[in-house]
């Protein structure tokens, strides 16, 4: 059923002082909207249920990629296509080019945020997993402040996350340290465009002589929300690659993921695939040395 | 009844003309360019943002229709399918769709033709995977899409100089 139109603001501040302001002043009361790719399914649906929203696209405080020498700092309204078309991000980032070609089709990725990919906090997102493999930080902001968190806390439950009412994505920040050795993404889902993940891997290890000696694996679509495999991760740091520490770390991700069935795929299937996807990731990185 | 809000004034161009319109601010660019602005060419299939069918330009980008609210296409250039011809001269894009059968039913064709035209106004030699990649968010059930790929590919060539 449509959503009865009449009931929805959708306002417009001038600023992100004001947007902040607003935020402030009526906690809980207003939400913000961005590329809408998200909110718009669900009013047409009719399940939008929030009522009152801020429009904050175009907002110039949340647009735009910056570097300096320790981090690459994307502003909360970086679109998948400006990820795609900033020069450094394929050689850099990989990972997260790989999320936003993935995600949804051409038109999905001209309007689609990172911010907003974020704040959604759908188990299923696409860049969330490229995001944790780099250890990203979000810069959150209020009319109190900012600070910024390290992105690996900040979803706790379903659609829960370390985000006060009054507070607002700003930036999302990548260090630029560290990120080379190898790197892995892989999303399962139905076709390469428009599709839904069944389950979404990104790894990132640093390999000297079959010692892993850093390793990062981050998944989607196998719990209630984007999460580091920070177990499986331990199982794995200070080993060195073959079969018996694979094994192992597959035996761990099976209790540390926590998969379900939906009309998109069943528990079984993607507790085997997210294994499958961890040993190919692993192979990958026994191969490259 | 929930508490009832009003309309907003937006002003923005489509397909070069500028217009006014009143709507609510969530009212989807869809539904503005289809009722209130009479260009009835873009057609709405799932509207949820999964088939493509309801693509227009926004500033010079592909966006689905159905997701953009009126609010944010303030001072915004919209052109949609009814903006490609030059008077009765077709755009290339439609003429290979016509001349290579790239259209059945034709739903999915005016969001088909509209990727088409942004792929080769971003990229005028792109290869066949750039091709395959431009149009993977518009959905048809009639061609198998074989048809629209190579109606595409003799646009390109036509553009090019090569047919």
């Amino acid at each position: 059923m449509r959503s009865f139109l009449p009931a929805y603001a959708l306002e417009t501040p001038r600023d992100l002082a004001a947007t902040l302001d607003r935020l402030a002043g009526e906690p809980g009361e207003w939400q913000p909207f961005a590329g809408g790719t998200d909110l718009m399914v669900l009013l047409e649906a009719g399940k939008l249920t929030h009522r009152r929203f801020l429009n904050i696209w175009g907002l110039r405080e949340l647009l735009g990629i910056r570097e300096d020498s320790d981090f690459v700092t994307l502003g909360a309204l970086t679109t998948y296509t400006d990820i795609l078309r900033w020069p450094k991000m394929q050689h850099e980032f990989p990972l997260l080019c790989r999320a936003a070609r993935e995600t949804g089709g051409i038109a999905t990725q001209n309007r689609g945020t990172l911010g907003g990919n974020i704040a959604n906090a759908s188990p299923a997102a696409d860049s969330p997993p490229a995001l944790l493999a780099y250890d990203a930080e979000l810069e959150l902001v209020s009319a109190r402040g900012p600070r910024w968190v390290p992105y690996r806390n900040f979803h706790s439950g379903y659609k829960k996350m370390d985000l006060r009412p009054d507070e607002l994505i700003a930036r999302i920040r990548l260090p630029r340290r560290a990120q080379g050795g190898k790197q892995y993404y892989r999303k399962v889902g139905t076709r390469k465009a428009q599709a839904i993940s069944k389950v979404c891997f990104a790894g990132t290890a640093h390999i000297e002589h079959k010692r892993i000696v850093d390793i990062r694996i981050a998944l989607a679509s196998v719990a209630a929300f984007p999460f580091r495999a920070a177990k499986t991760e331990a199982v794995l740091r200070g080993c060195d690659l073959g079969e018996e520490s694979i094994h192992a770390a597959q035996q761990e991700l099976a209790r540390e993921i926590a998969p379900i069935d939906d009309m998109r795929s069943s528990a079984r299937y993607r507790l085997r695939i997210a294994q499958n996807l961890l040993e190919d990731f692993l192979t990958d990185c026994s191969a490259a040395h | 009844m929930p508490e009832a809000r009003g309309k907003i004034r937006v002003t923005c161009t489509v397909n070069g003309k500028a217009m006014k319109f009143s709507a609510f601010p969530m009212e989807r660019l869809l539904d503005v360019l289809r009722e209130q602005i009479g260009l009835t060419g873009t057609k709405e299939g799932c509207g949820e943002g999964e088939c493509g069918a309801c693509s227009v330009l926004l500033d010079s980008k592909l966006v689905n229709s159905c997701l953009v609210p009126a609010a944010q296409v303030e001072g915004a250039e919209i052109r949609t399918i009814e903006g490609l011809a030059t008077g009765e001269q077709l755009h290339a894009v439609q003429e290979c769709f016509i001349t290579h059968g790239g259209a059945q039913c034709g739903i999915c064709t005016p969001g088909m033709i509209l990727a088409a035209v942004n792929l080769l106004e971003r990229n005028p030699q792109p290869a066949e995977a750039d091709i395959r990649e431009a149009l993977a968010g518009n959905l048809c059930r009639c061609t198998g899409y074989t048809k629209i790929f190579e109606s595409v590919v003799r646009a390109c060539e036509a553009r090019s100089g090569k047919s």
